[in-house]
């Protein structure tokens, strides 16, 4: 069966200016070739920090989108879908399309793209 | 010399050229970078040549140049080839002559407002970006009127392009669908911006005029490419009404003048004029929402030669309808106190417990200080100082504070 590893971390160690981050960096490679070999690996990402997110509910039929990650107590992690969209819009325009999002919330935040 | 009317130039064509450039770099800073090196090669080279025919278009040019020139830059630095290709392809595919066309002006301009008017931006940096790049107004200039220091507000622009590169907020108009949310989120932008200016809630002066203008300016700019928009000349008669008070607002010591004592020969006939037009307009646009009723109980306000002349009761219904979409505190007190003065101070009393049982009102001065004129017209005096004694402690802006303690010293006084 499948199961989702959720990585949680201080944004501050996961800047590239971070002490040990091009260490960690090598470390995140090594973990990902192996697990691809082995043949557990389905998906996974690094995701931009969360002053690039954008929460999304749905009330009364109205798309509400407010700056921010999502931040509720009564809500939890319940879900994910992984989505190829042109723009944030869109992307949002998709969140709010999730049933979950009439009753919790839906963040959004963008993959890390790495160049070079 | 031509350095005056060059500048003149600058700051009346600075927006629109900043909105087309992001367009056409793709970056706000990008824009704003090459805009300023335009800026210095128009001031070093018109003084030579004298200010040309077409000044907006040789402004552009200059700055696409330039813009191109550091992207390129960038580029090779980033071996980046994709964005290479990206502004070389639309440096082919934008001749001068095109930016131009009044069409694509406003359309970079509403991109713009849109843009720095998403929800997915914090509401604080929305307002920064907005003043900044339409508004023109410098970070230094923006941190002063909303009282936060240079570097605070700096850090807000940046993190707010920062998020619009990141997550891709797209540069576009958005869709017909999409356009009365999207608009909902710029208007209030727009009346926060004038809000901050006409009634400061910190600092020492009640007023900020250049803000109140500068909200007045956008609110323009909406409804002259969004002509159809009913609610956007609603908002444009709203502010126009309530600045046209503006000077009547405050004595020279700087001090809080209320509507009843105001001297109505102060009002900006002019700003009345055009504000009942915009409302004329609105309305026949069938214009029905919360500006709308908001611009209605100014109009009011404007039509009455003197206090004793309003018209309260039809002030109360406008409140009254307006509660059923929108029940904010100030709305919700201001209906109080338009009922006090079409049924009497009692009536409106009444209305004000009420919303004080719905806890909604506790730590706002305003609902205090209107308690307090309420029950002073009943005669009951201690109750009214013990009401003003509460809104002294909540109140924040120091114009508002020396109000409400000369009000409370004249009630002292007469015991």
């Amino acid at each position: 069966m499948q199961y989702l590893l959720l990585i949680y971390d201080n944004e501050k160690n996961l800047t590239p200016k971070a002490s040990g981050q091009a260490e960690m960096m090598a470390e995140y490679r090594e973990f990902t070739d192996g697990i691809i070999k082995s043949g557990h690996m389905r998906g996974g990402n690094a995701l931009q920090a969360t002053s690039t997110a954008t929460t999304v509910r749905v009330r009364d039929g109205k798309t509400l989108a407010t700056d921010g990650p999502f931040a509720e107590t009564k809500e939890q992690l319940g879900g994910y879908y992984l989505i190829e969209a042109e723009n944030l819009d869109d992307a949002i325009k998709i969140a709010a399309r999730i049933p979950s999002a009439r009753k919790g919330s839906i963040e959004v935040r963008p993959v890390m793209v790495f160049t070079g | 010399m031509h350095t005056e009317r060059i500048a003149e130039i600058f700051r009346a064509q600075r927006g629109s050229i900043l909105a087309t450039l992001i367009r056409l770099l793709g970056d706000i800073d990008a824009a704003e970078d090459a805009l300023a090196l335009a800026f210095e090669a128009a001031l070093e080279r018109w003084q030579h040549t004298g200010i040309p025919e077409h000044p907006r278009a040789w402004l552009i040019r200059a700055a696409r140049n330039r813009g191109v020139d550091q992207i390129r830059h960038q580029a090779m630095r980033a071996r980046r080839q994709d964005e290479l290709q990206a502004s070389l392809a639309q440096e082919g595919d934008e001749p001068a002559s095109r930016d131009e066309e009044p069409v694509a002006v406003e359309d970079d301009r509403l991109r713009l407002i849109f843009t720095c008017c998403h929800p997915a931006l914090a509401v604080e940096a929305q307002v920064a970006l907005t003043l900044r790049t339409l508004g023109g107004l410098s970070t230094e200039e923006i941190a002063r009127a909303f009282l936060v220091p240079a570097a605070t507000m700096a850090q807000r622009l940046v993190r707010a392009k920062h998020k619009i590169r990141a997550a891709n907020i797209p540069y576009h108009v958005p869709a017909e669908e999409d356009l009365p949310e999207r608009l909902e989120s710029a208007m209030s932008v727009v009346y926060l911006i004038f809000n901050e200016g006409y009634t400061a809630t910190a600092g020492p002066t009640l007023l900020r005029a250049d803000l109140a203008s500068e909200a007045i300016r956008l609110a323009r700019l909406l409804c002259e490419v969004l002509p159809r928009h009913a609610e956007l000349h609603s908002l444009l008669a709203l502010l126009l009404l309530q600045d046209s008070r503006r000077l009547a607002r405050v004595n020279p010591a700087g001090d809080l003048v209320l509507l009843d004592e105001q001297d109505r020969r102060a009002w900006n006939r002019e700003q009345i004029r055009e504000g009942l037009a915009r409302l004329d307009q609105a309305l026949a646009l069938g214009a029905h929402q919360a500006y709308t009723s908001q611009a209605a109980v100014a109009a009011i306000h404007a039509r009455a030669p003197r206090p004793e002349d309003t018209d309260w009761a039809q002030i109360a219904a406008l409140y009254a309808r307006l509660r059923t979409s929108h029940d904010a505190p100030v709305i919700a007190l201001n209906h109080a106190v338009s009922v006090a003065m079409s049924e009497g101070p009692a009536a409106g009393l009444r209305m004000l417990d009420e919303q004080a049982q719905e806890g909604t009102l506790a730590s706002y001065h305003l609902f205090f200080s209107a308690r307090a004129a309420l029950l002073l017209r009943l005669g009951r005096r201690a109750e009214a100082a013990a009401a003003y004694r509460e809104a002294l402690r909540l109140v924040r802006n120091p114009a508002e504070r020396r109000f409400l303690e000369r009000k409370l010293r004249e009630l002292s006084g007469a015991t």
